[in-house]
């Protein structure tokens, strides 16, 4: 059996434990108010031009997406009873469930599909998501399709999660600039399975059950309250004190690992894959030592990703050898590891003629961005000394001037956290693609450049074959792996931590930036 | 001076000082390298190099330094405090909705402290020697010592967590249902441990103050009069020496209140209160110029006033001070 085989065997096997348990265990309840908690303030409620995980918890229960997602990545529907994509690849349909309203009671129509497409296309900041799509038929209420100018198959997943809020045209469609629209914070009108009560800056966000959401019987709860609690370790004890429910995207491995022994709460790294979260060491392929490839190798070889994942994450954290998340289906992990070699380390640099003199080869320097990646910087100082690389750490004094200096590529080594976002397409290309060098911060800030790459991306992009897709991904990872543009060592941590009386906490591949409409509370 | 003309002239002295903090703290935002386009590509998970552009030119970053300062000063000069880029709402209505929480959380621990203080402070003069007293000058200084983070932190691990007394972060439970009362006593439950917190700094200024300035007092000329008169103890202390005692004590509190104000930056942070202080810390995360200058401009407002305000009290409690 092949690995893809046993893992799909594996999680089906899973799915089958999981769905008998609870079945055996009890059925879902109606009703109760779920407390749960935001790490920052949320910039703006409506995800439909602003993306991020802060936006995508409240976003994904008040407006409602095309497609949602299983925890096998195989699409299922939602506000699209059914989708069709045609033999060329360049229609997609999708025909929408019949008695959808939005909160006000308006019925939901494809007229609305189309004018979302239209504002996500200019104002959400992920351009790859729709770029292919040139115009969207509307033939009757129920039916809406997209015109492709190529096939593009990552639109599977952009119509899924946060990523496709359909938003009311009469609310939106006022001429306003809907970036700042009065109506992004305060009497949303959704088409979601929660509806607005209340935003308040700095405190809470208050949802409340939609009577006319077009999923008979769902939500199961009454009320969703997101406290709004920037310091983790105020979370982490709202949790364990039981004033709280569930919080997802926590970080923290000392958190995590203390939350594990709490008895009465549950602690999970599922559900992640779709947002897929990165850990990786970038390297300026433009500059100095770093230009040739055998010093990059290098590089990786002397820096141990195990050391990163048991000390420094607390075993925590997943780890991931290439640039796609280790539980998306295109991850490739037959590719070359660099598991800590000294000795390979060692002749690699001195075969690209930086000899070791005096205990030295050469100097670099290595940035990072926030603070809770300094351990990690230090360690890769302490492992490139013992290859004979001495390097300078430069902190910076916030996020903008570490991201000026990325931006501009003005930078040696840097630690990165990069994601994925669902399609390689959306979050992966951005990072190796020739055409978008030094275009700002999570670019493609190592200056990397490879045709082949960039032809494989092309390829994959617009391949709708799933086991061709596949392949495709395969050998560009591969390349990746061998040319080091950067060294990935793991997907960041994120774990939902939620308590005993949660019932069907949000797994998915979106975690909670999806609606949560199956979740209930059993006391 | 009269009252009236220092008034004039401390007015005058502070839009001076409101001005050239506005004009420093732009300037010197500007000078760090990246802006408020990148936070708002972070907050969204990335950004396209096109996005980038669109928002730097939405809110105006593109254009030259000195055209972007003259046109915020002209804004606040019409009492606009302009629009904040992360929080995508006017800063005086942000402002104005977060400073309610501030100012209660500041002047409750401020007042606790004062209070507090002093009769530790006076307790310790009369019995200087007592082991109360050491215990007063050992709180004094772990108080004063120890970083209110650490404190707040501590104090939510015993009383939240430990022994669970009190909420853990917040100022209102959503779920409290009744009038006005109830949510009164709802805000004074959430209260309790950031004051406590807030407070301990200050307790420990006013109560070692107090208590040297008491001992002075009550070493002085006039309190050996009355004592020979036959006054009590009790009589002396409190009619005689407190007042005499309490104006640097005043002082004090006056000039800590802007102390306070930042003080109140971390206790908001580690207990989620959702005043100036957490917005101050995320705006300034965030480079949300607007919203920092706007928090700089409202606070330079309150330490003055607070000033003021110190001017009248010490007035109140010493006579011979504006004669």
């Amino acid at each position: 059996m092949n690995k893809l085989a046993k893992t799909v065997a594996a999680a089906t096997a899973l799915a089958a434990l999981l769905a008998t348990t609870a079945v055996a265990q009890d059925t879902p309840k109606q009703g109760g108010t779920l407390i749960t908690m935001l790490g920052t303030n949320v910039r703006n409620l409506n995800s439909a031009v602003q993306s991020g995980i802060v936006t995508g918890f409240p976003g994904a229960q008040l407006f409602a997406s095309p497609l949602r997602y299983d925890e096998d990545w195989t699409p299922q529907p939602y506000l699209a009873e059914s989708w069709e994509v045609s033999e060329d690849g360049l229609k997609v349909t999708l025909n929408l469930v019949k008695n959808a309203v939005f909160h006000d009671g308006t019925p939901i129509t494809s007229k609305d599909v189309a004018f979302s497409v239209d504002v996500i296309k200019a104002h959400h900041p992920f351009k790859a998501m729709f770029a292919p799509v040139e115009s969207v038929d509307t033939p009757d209420d129920h039916t809406a399709i997209l015109n492709l100018s190529k096939p593009h198959p990552a639109l599977m997943l952009a119509m899924s999660g946060q990523l496709m809020s359909i938003i009311p045209q009469h609310i939106y469609g006022d001429g306003q600039d809907p970036k700042t629209h009065p109506r992004n914070n305060e009497n949303v009108v959704g088409s979601g399975p929660f509806k607005l009560v209340e935003y308040k800056s700095g405190e809470h966000v208050i949802l409340e059950r939609h009577e006319d959401f077009f999923i008979e019987g769902r939500p199961y709860l009454d009320k969703i309250v997101m406290r709004i609690i920037p310091d983790p370790s105020a979370r982490a004890i709202a949790l364990e004190n039981g004033e709280v429910h569930m919080s997802a995207f926590e970080l923290s491995p000392r958190i995590i690992n203390r939350l594990k022994e709490v008895e009465g709460l549950n602690v999970t790294d599922e559900g992640y894959g779709g947002v897929g979260p990165l850990d990786w060491l970038a390297m300026n392929t433009t500059r100095g030592p770093l230009q040739d490839v055998r010093v990059r190798q290098a590089i990786a070889y002397a820096v141990d990703r195990n050391f990163v994942i048991k000390a420094l994450m607390l075993g925590t954290a997943k780890e991931a050898r290439t640039g796609i998340h280790p539980d998306s289906p295109f991850y490739n992990d037959a590719v070359e590891a660099y598991d800590l070699d000294l000795d390979k380390a060692n002749a690699l640099l001195d075969e690209a003629g930086f000899p070791m003199q005096d205990g030295k080869r050469f100097d670099l320097t290595i940035d990072y961005g926030w603070a809770d990646v300094k351990p990690q910087v230090e360690y890769v100082k302490a492992a490139l000394k013992k290859v004979g690389i001495e390097v300078t750490v430069r902190a910076s004094a916030d996020f903008p001037t570490w991201a000026t200096r990325m931006g501009e590529m003005d930078f040696d080594l840097s630690w990165d956290s990069v994601y994925n976002w669902g399609d390689p397409v959306i979050g992966v290309h951005r990072t190796y693609s020739s055409d978008n060098i030094g275009k700002g911060v999570w670019s493609n800030t190592q200056g990397y450049s490879n045709a082949r790459v960039d032809e494989l991306m092309e390829l994959a992009g617009r391949e709708n074959d799933p086991e061709k897709r596949k392949a495709l991904y395969n050998e560009f990872q591969e390349i990746i792996a061998n040319e080091v543009p950067l060294y990935p060592v793991n997907a960041l941590p994120y774990h939902t931590i939620y308590s005993d009386k949660v019932g069907n906490p949000p797994m998915g591949i979106w975690a909670t930036s999806a609606p949560i409409d199956r979740t209930y509370l059993k006391e | 001076m009269t009252f009236l003309q220092t008034l004039a002239t401390r007015t005058f002295y502070a839009l001076i000082l409101l001005l050239a903090v506005l004009v420093l703290n732009f300037s010197m935002m500007h000078l760090a390298p990246g802006d408020v386009a990148d936070t708002i590509a972070q907050s969204m998970g990335g950004a396209d190099a096109e996005v980038l552009a669109q928002i730097r030119t939405d809110y105006g970053l593109d254009q030259p330094f000195l055209v972007q300062l003259g046109r915020y000063i002209g804004n606040v000069l019409q009492f606009d405090l302009g629009y904040s880029f992360f929080y995508n709402q006017p800063v005086t209505d942000l402002i104005l909705s977060r400073l309610p929480a501030t100012l209660l959380l500041a002047i409750t621990a401020q007042l606790l402290a004062l209070v507090v203080g002093v009769i530790l402070g006076v307790y310790s003069a009369r019995h200087p020697k007592g082991i109360a007293s050491y215990f007063v000058t050992f709180l004094a200084l772990f108080g004063y010592s120890a970083p209110v983070f650490w404190t707040g932190i501590l104090l939510l691990i015993a009383f939240s967590l430990k022994i669970p007394l009190f909420p853990v972060a917040g100022m209102t439970d959503v779920t409290v249902e009744g009038g006005f009362w109830a949510h009164a006593a709802d805000v004074a439950r959430h209260m309790v441990l950031p004051v406590v917190t807030l407070s301990s700094i200050f307790l420990a200024l006013y109560s070692r103050l107090s208590r040297a300035t008491m001992m002075e007092t009550l070493g002085s000329d006039y309190v050996r009069t009355a004592k020979a008169k036959g006054l009590s103890e009790r009589e002396i202390v409190y009619k005689h020496a407190l007042k005499n005692s309490l104006s640097p004590v005043i002082t004090l509190a006056g000039l800590q209140f802007s102390a306070v104000i930042s003080g109140a930056v971390l206790v908001e942070t580690v207990f989620s209160w959702p005043g100036l202080g957490t917005l101050a810390f995320q705006s300034i995360i965030a480079r949300d110029t607007p919203t920092i200058l706007g928090i700089l401009f409202f606070s330079a407002l309150v330490v003055i006033v607070g000033n003021i305000l110190t001017d009248l009290a010490l007035r109140l409690v010493d006579p011979r001070v504006g004669r």
